[in-house]
């Protein structure tokens, strides 16, 4: 059999660099000239550097208790006063950022790794593989989704790290549908056909070829389930079967506050706000990210 | 329409077995041994350990244990807790009505608010009542239900002292829970019906309607909203699952006593028979509801049917 040696088509290097700079431009544009993509934008890059700077910014340490300083209100010395340990809750508002940022690109990594491979197999093999992947796809989503996290909790055990994996496959099933469905339309196109003939192997045709194909909806639908996963995972938190205490997280710092809401309104009133403009920002970011995407979907 | 239903009725029966088998492996698949994890600690007298691996039927083999489990649920047999030392139907029972009146009133709740602002907000499209409501919805899908039950709390209970601190199983009870509950339902539910209402609102039946001179709320409401209903009936019922997930939380922050708290006690507590029955009746109850919404689907639009 002769070898036949893929062999890139020599592209002009100004032209390629010029049309893909302003092509990306073009896209930057439409994602951070409206409001929303603006301000979800910034709140991001606020809240990232808030996390890598936390040591910095925070002016206590997060976890320390001092009993003498339980419960102040807030003041000059702590602006967003102490909790009933005496520690300081605007420290472990800035450190909790970190712990929120690594939770939601954890579990959706998680989801990404599971339903993006789970939806490629099933969509290029089809048949049994195609059937059996997606029965079992089927099965995840007749739990609503807190429920199935509740259950992989149950069985894993409550920690941070277990409430990530549970809160991951609880949202790779969307990542399964949306690539299955993609790889279906792409699997037929003539290059998926020419890389076949050319002999490539199924492994490379669909991690070289299709999926980079079926990117953009993958991109977007992660950027919406970033901010979903945050909160499933505070909510885990509150409820005591993810992050443990001491952990400056977010959703247990409120539920340490709940016992104090008679006396201590700071408690309830930061790390809520905290969870609310990270989880409104990432929403602000998907929404503009997906219309800038696809512009045709914004025409009404 | 009879073969449609009988389908999606038959569709059901893989899906719940697949329900079943699942919530068996979870306690199957638990890492470390159920008996020793549940008294972890307490004692290790190895006689009272074998009676209790004989009393939960552990010491057989997988298979049998899987029949003699799904032999229980379909007597309605799911098995005894193992903290409160009764069956766990009766459990459920008791506690379940409690989830579902809190559901449905979320529910209404939900429905009423988003599709309200979801139609208004379609008809006054890129006004600035639209541009708020939708505002308001984009804040309702950032808030996590615990923190805008802890608000509720605070501004309702301890400020204003219009409501008990802690829950009281009372009609005036499920105010604060169903209102949390309900608001951010209804961010989602305003955000759909007001992108399908537009949808429709740009179909050419709307539009010769609107040409023969149909009063334009007549437009909105007879056309408009009759189309835009099947997808509308969709949106409920996934609400329904977001609801049900929903109300475990909220019932733990105002002390509801329904079967989100029972689960999360149970979770707490490692009472592994509750929590596979808890898990085993909601998703059946889910499905159920899922089917409902797939029939309704039907009679709204008779061409599903045939398809």
């Amino acid at each position: 059999m002769v070898e036949v040696k893929a062999r890139r088509l020599p592209i002009p290097e100004q032209l390629q660099t010029k049309s893909r700079r302003r092509g990306s431009v073009q896209f930057l544009r439409r994602l951070f000239r409206p409001l929303p993509g603006k301000i979800g934008g910034g709140i991001i890059g606020f809240m990232i550097l808030v996390a890598i700077f936390a040591p910095l910014i925070a002016p206590y340490n997060p976890i320390t208790q001092n009993i003498p300083d339980r419960l102040l209100a807030p003041g000059s010395h702590h602006l967003m006063g102490t909790d009933e340990t005496g520690r300081d809750i605007f420290s472990r508002v800035v450190y909790g950022s970190r712990i929120s940022l690594r939770v939601g690109v954890v579990s959706v990594s998680i989801a990404l790794l599971l339903g993006v491979t789970a939806g490629i197999l099933a969509g290029y093999y089809g048949g049994i593989v195609d059937t059996l992947i997606m029965r079992f796809v089927d099965i995840l989503l007749a739990f609503p989704g807190f429920l199935l996290a509740l259950a992989i909790i149950a069985m894993l055990g409550p920690s941070l790290r277990n409430a990530m994996i549970a809160v991951g496959i609880g949202s790779s099933t969307g990542f399964a549908r949306l690539v299955r469905s993609s790889v279906l339309t792409i699997r037929h196109a003539d290059y998926v056909l020419a890389a076949n003939v050319a002999g490539a192997s199924p492994r490379r045709i669909m991690w070289r070829h299709i999926l980079p194909n079926s990117m953009s909806p993958i991109i977007v639908l992660a950027t919406l389930e970033l901010p979903a996963a945050i909160l499933v995972a505070a909510a885990l938190s509150f409820l005591g079967l993810g992050a443990q205490p001491p952990t400056p997280e977010w959703g247990a710092m409120l539920v340490d506050g709940k016992e104090y809401i008679q006396t201590a309104w700071w408690l309830i009133t930061f790390p809520g706000i905290a969870i609310f403009f990270t989880v409104l920002g990432f929403n602000l970011f998907g929404n503009s990210l997906q219309d800038a995407i696809n512009p045709r979907l914004r025409q009404r | 329409m009879t073969a449609y239903i009988i389908r999606r009725v038959l569709m059901l029966i893989p899906i719940w077995f697949g329900i079943l088998v699942l919530t068996f492996l979870m306690r199957v698949l638990v890492p470390g041994d159920p008996i020793q994890l549940m008294f972890a600690g307490r004692f290790n007298d190895p006689a009272v350990e074998a009676t209790m691996r004989h009393k939960y039927g552990l010491d057989k083999p997988i298979l049998t244990q899987f029949y003699d489990y799904t032999t229980g649920v379909l007597h309605g047999n799911l098995g005894y807790s193992i903290t409160a030392q009764q069956p766990v139907t009766t459990m459920i029972k008791a506690h379940y009505p409690y989830t579902v009146v809190l559901t449905l009133t979320s529910l209404s709740i939900a429905v009423t608010i988003g599709l309200v602002s979801g139609i208004i907000s379609a008809i006054k499209k890129d006004t600035i009542v639209d541009v708020i409501s939708m505002i308001f919805a984009l804040a309702g899908l950032s808030m996590p239900a615990f923190w805008l039950g802890l608000l509720m709390i605070y501004v309702f209970a301890v400020d204003l002292r219009w409501f008990p601190v802690l829950g009281s199983m009372t009609p005036k009870g499920i105010i604060l829970p169903s209102v949390t509950l309900g608001v951010i339902a209804s961010a989602v539910t305003a955000r759909l019906v007001r992108s399908t209402m537009l949808d429709v609102l740009g179909e050419d039946y709307v539009r010769t309607a609107r040409a023969k001179g149909i009063t334009s709320f007549a437009v909105v409401l007879r056309h408009a909203f009759r189309n835009a209903l099947i997808p509308i009936v969709t949106i409920v019922g996934l609400q329904f699952g977001g609801l049900l997930s929903g109300a475990f939380i909220v019932e733990v922050i105002f002390a509801w006593h329904g079967i989100g708290e029972l689960a999360i006690t149970a979770l707490q507590q490692r009472d592994f028979p509750l929590i596979q029955g808890i898990v085993l009746v909601v998703a059946t109850t889910y499905v159920l509801v899922n089917l409902v919404v797939d029939l309704l689907y039907a009679v709204l639009d008779p061409r599903i049917a045939y398809k």
